[in-house]
């Protein structure tokens, strides 16, 4: 146990911060800082990220047009926010665990999260959360920033038990004005524990802008408080959000404690397709932050650098969109679960006190 | 054996588990140097180590929400809450996250984790330290509510609810934590969950209760029974989901009901109790069923807690009154 002594101390500066941003792409695509990467001149590493994103955003496309023609329920688009899933997937392992907000799915796909699981859990089937393939990752976090927790949990199972993984938290703005939020920080620091989070910061929490959710400079400097090491990055970039990501998950794997990246983006779309944001922000605002489009800042990228041409790129468009038409297609043919599904998963084994509500829902018996 | 106490039971069964399930572990604040405020967890660190007995920040949310994100990951983390009072903002863990997981994973992914909290009145404890609020938990579905009456019980009821592979909030009596002594076998036998225990047959009127409470009831069933009144006394212990099986048959015996918890009245877990009593069991019933509970005030400071709390005279008066209706 180690306590200062303070007795002694002289009046004067006792904590400074800074945070740092970073960006390697202009929202032409230009490079305004190098070195880049080692990896930002390899299609093997960058073509993949690429069409993640792409995929992201005809999946997108598709669930909307499911949602418009009454075949999905309520869902939460991230139209302009491709990058971050792409880049914070891509530089986890496969044994790490993803504790994902609701609007990461480039992130889930990338880990094996398919799309017919995706709609059907935003189709109102709890099987879509019953992931096939990342086992262990979390369903996505409806309470807003209760999932924070979760992360810094399962970063203590892995650091007791010596296991080289990490536990990525994605979360939004509004999410970092929650006490669980900070809770979840403290801890994760107190505990050096192996956990990274990441806030992509679409500057508004439904109607709320960043000005009225918090007076902070950044929401990085949030993670300063709690002893948690922080930057912040164009969430636009996929090469600076890459090469942050990266570094961050394997500082926090290796046993650096835990890590926060503020990623800056902004949502394109609506807040979910039961909000109208034109009730609380202008169309012009909006028009102008088409020209950051992650996907648009990639593609003019990997031209210039002759690692993309048009004919690979109309290619993989069409790729994705089939694999998207796919998805649809399964969802729309995977029939309903039973009524009685809703208490097969209640408990390890149903009580003997909820058999009677079960058999009266079979209809094998009328009374409660 | 040497007779222990409640609150040693709940001891005796952490170290038990600790010492025999490498991926039990116990968290919360002061529960490691200090042993717990209630001295529940005394001893553990030094025999387990500080990342085993982790003393937490002052954080309820996140202890409950670590917890969650534990389990995931097949550890089975008991949480200790250090006291009811501060236990609500873990309703949203509780509710939102750790009971419905396994549900809305269809069985990817499960919370076996215990919740435990001190609560209940009658210790002269400052504000926010005293009241019983166990309905708030035992309305969750997916949940587990337990509730110990006795040494024997804590420990059997303890090592169960942590081999429970669902969530369990287990509440803690604090007022006799420390008021009666029971040799407990310490053999690593769990009791079950899920069912009452009926601490006293009788034959006259059936009285169901739950922790500190079972003391005042048996107390009245013994006075009772100097005029010749034979009570039956169920200690339902597991409140959720609750063996009215063993209720009902018990009121099917009995013909009449009273029920008695230190919680406010309404919306209290008895009302609960009452209505499946009244839907499954009208027809054995001799007289109306009865509650004794804590007003549906604000649990007054300690100077009148005993004014709030339902009394051995106020069981017995109600008992009688029961007993003259028909
Ligand atoms: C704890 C909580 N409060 C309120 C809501 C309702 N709600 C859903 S999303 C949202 C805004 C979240 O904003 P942000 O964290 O920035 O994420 P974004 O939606 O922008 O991705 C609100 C208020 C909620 N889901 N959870
Ligand atoms: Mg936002």
């Amino acid at each position: 146990m180690h306590i200062k002594n303070y007795t002694h101390r002289h009046s004067g500066k006792v904590a400074q911060f800074e945070v740092r941003f970073t960006r390697y792409l202009d929202n032409k695509g230009n490079v305004v800082n190098t070195p880049l990467p080692s990896w930002a001149n390899k299609s093997d590493v960058l073509i993949p990220l690429y069409k993640n994103m792409i995929q992201t955003r005809k999946f997108d496309q598709a669930a909307l047009n499911l949602q418009r023609t009454g075949r999905l329920g309520t869902y939460a688009s991230p139209l302009g926010q491709e990058a971050i899933g792409a880049a914070v997937a891509s530089s986890m392992w496969a044994e790490d665990v993803l504790v994902p907000s609701y609007r990461e799915f480039g992130a889930q796909m990338w880990r094996g999260v398919t799309m017919t699981e995706l709609l059907l859990y935003w189709g109102g089937d709890e099987r879509g959360s019953d992931y096939q393939v990342p086992r262990e990752d979390f369903p996505v976090s409806i309470p807003v920033a209760s999932h924070c927790c979760h992360a810094t949990g399962v970063a203590y199972a892995f650091k007791l038990r010596k296991q080289k993984r990490v536990a990525v938290c994605c979360l939004g703005d509004g999410a970092t004005s929650k006490g669980d939020f900070y809770e979840s920080l403290n801890a994760a620091a107190a505990w050096h524990v192996p956990a990274v989070f990441i806030i992509s910061n679409n500057q508004w929490a439904i109607s709320i802008p960043l000005n009225k959710q918090t007076s902070a400079q950044t929401l990085a400097q949030k993670a300063i408080a709690a002893g948690v090491v922080n930057e912040q990055v164009d969430g636009n970039d996929l090469i600076a959000l890459r090469a942050v990501t990266e570094r961050a998950i394997d500082e926090a794997r290796f046993g650096e404690g835990p890590r926060l990246i503020e990623a800056l983006t902004y949502r394109l779309g609506d807040h979910t397709t039961a909000d109208d944001a034109s009730r609380y922000r202008s169309q012009a605002e909006v028009e102008e932050q088409r020209s950051n489009d992650p996907i648009l800042r990639l593609r003019s990228y990997l031209l210039n650098a002759g690692l993309l041409t048009e004919a690979d790129e109309s290619e993989l468009n069409q790729e994705c969109e089939r694999n998207a038409a796919a998805a649809v297609e399964q969802y729309l043919a995977t029939p309903p679960q039973t009524a009685r599904s809703m208490f097969d998963y209640l408990y390890a084994h149903l009580p003997d006190s909820l058999r009677r509500q079960r058999d009266a829902l079979a209809g094998q018996q009328c009374d409660g | 054996m040497a007779e222990i106490t409640l609150v040693e039971a709940v001891n005796q069964a952490l170290t038990w588990e600790m010492s025999h399930n490498e991926n039990v572990l116990v968290l919360g604040e002061d529960v490691g140097v200090d042993g717990g405020v209630f001295r529940a967890t005394v001893g553990l660190l030094e025999k387990f180590g500080d990342e085993r007995v982790l003393d937490s920040p002052l954080s309820e949310t996140l202890i409950s929400g670590a917890s969650v994100g534990m389990a995931t990951q097949g550890l089975i983390p008991i949480a200790e809450i250090q006291f009811m009072g501060f236990a609500y903002s873990t309703i949203d863990q509780i509710l939102n996250h750790a009971a419905r997981m396994r549900n809305r994973t269809r069985g990817r992914l499960s919370c076996p984790m215990v919740l435990r909290a001190p609560f209940g009145g009658g210790i002269r404890a400052p504000e926010h330290h005293s009241e019983s609020t166990e309905a708030l938990f035992a309305h969750i579905p997916g949940l587990r509510v337990v509730i110990p009456s006795s040494p024997i019980r804590a420990y059997g009821l303890l090592l169960a609810a942590i081999r429970d592979p669902d969530p369990v909030v287990f509440l803690e009596p604090k007022r006799i934590y420390r008021l009666a002594k029971q040799e407990v076998p310490n053999n690593g036998d769990a009791l079950p969950l899920d069912v009452c225990f009926v601490l006293r047959p009788g034959n006259d009127i059936s009285v169901v209760t739950w922790g500190a409470m079972t003391h005042e009831v048996m107390a009245a069933a013994e006075r009772l029974a100097d005029q010749d009144v034979s009570v039956e006394v169920i200690d339902v212990a597991t409140i959720k989901p609750l063996d009215m099986k063993t209720i009902l048959e018990s009121v099917e015996k009995t013909g009449r009901c009273v029920i008695v918890h230190e919680a406010a009245l309404s919306g209290g877990w008895g009302a609960e109790v009452a209505a499946q009593v009244a839907e499954h069991g009208l027809l054995d019933l001799l007289a109306p069923v009865r509650r004794v509970t804590g007003y549906d005030t604000v649990m007054p400071l300690y100077r009148l807690e005993d004014e709030y709390m339902p009394s051995t005279d106020r069981i017995v008066n109600v008992i009688n009154e029961v007993l003259e209706f028909a």
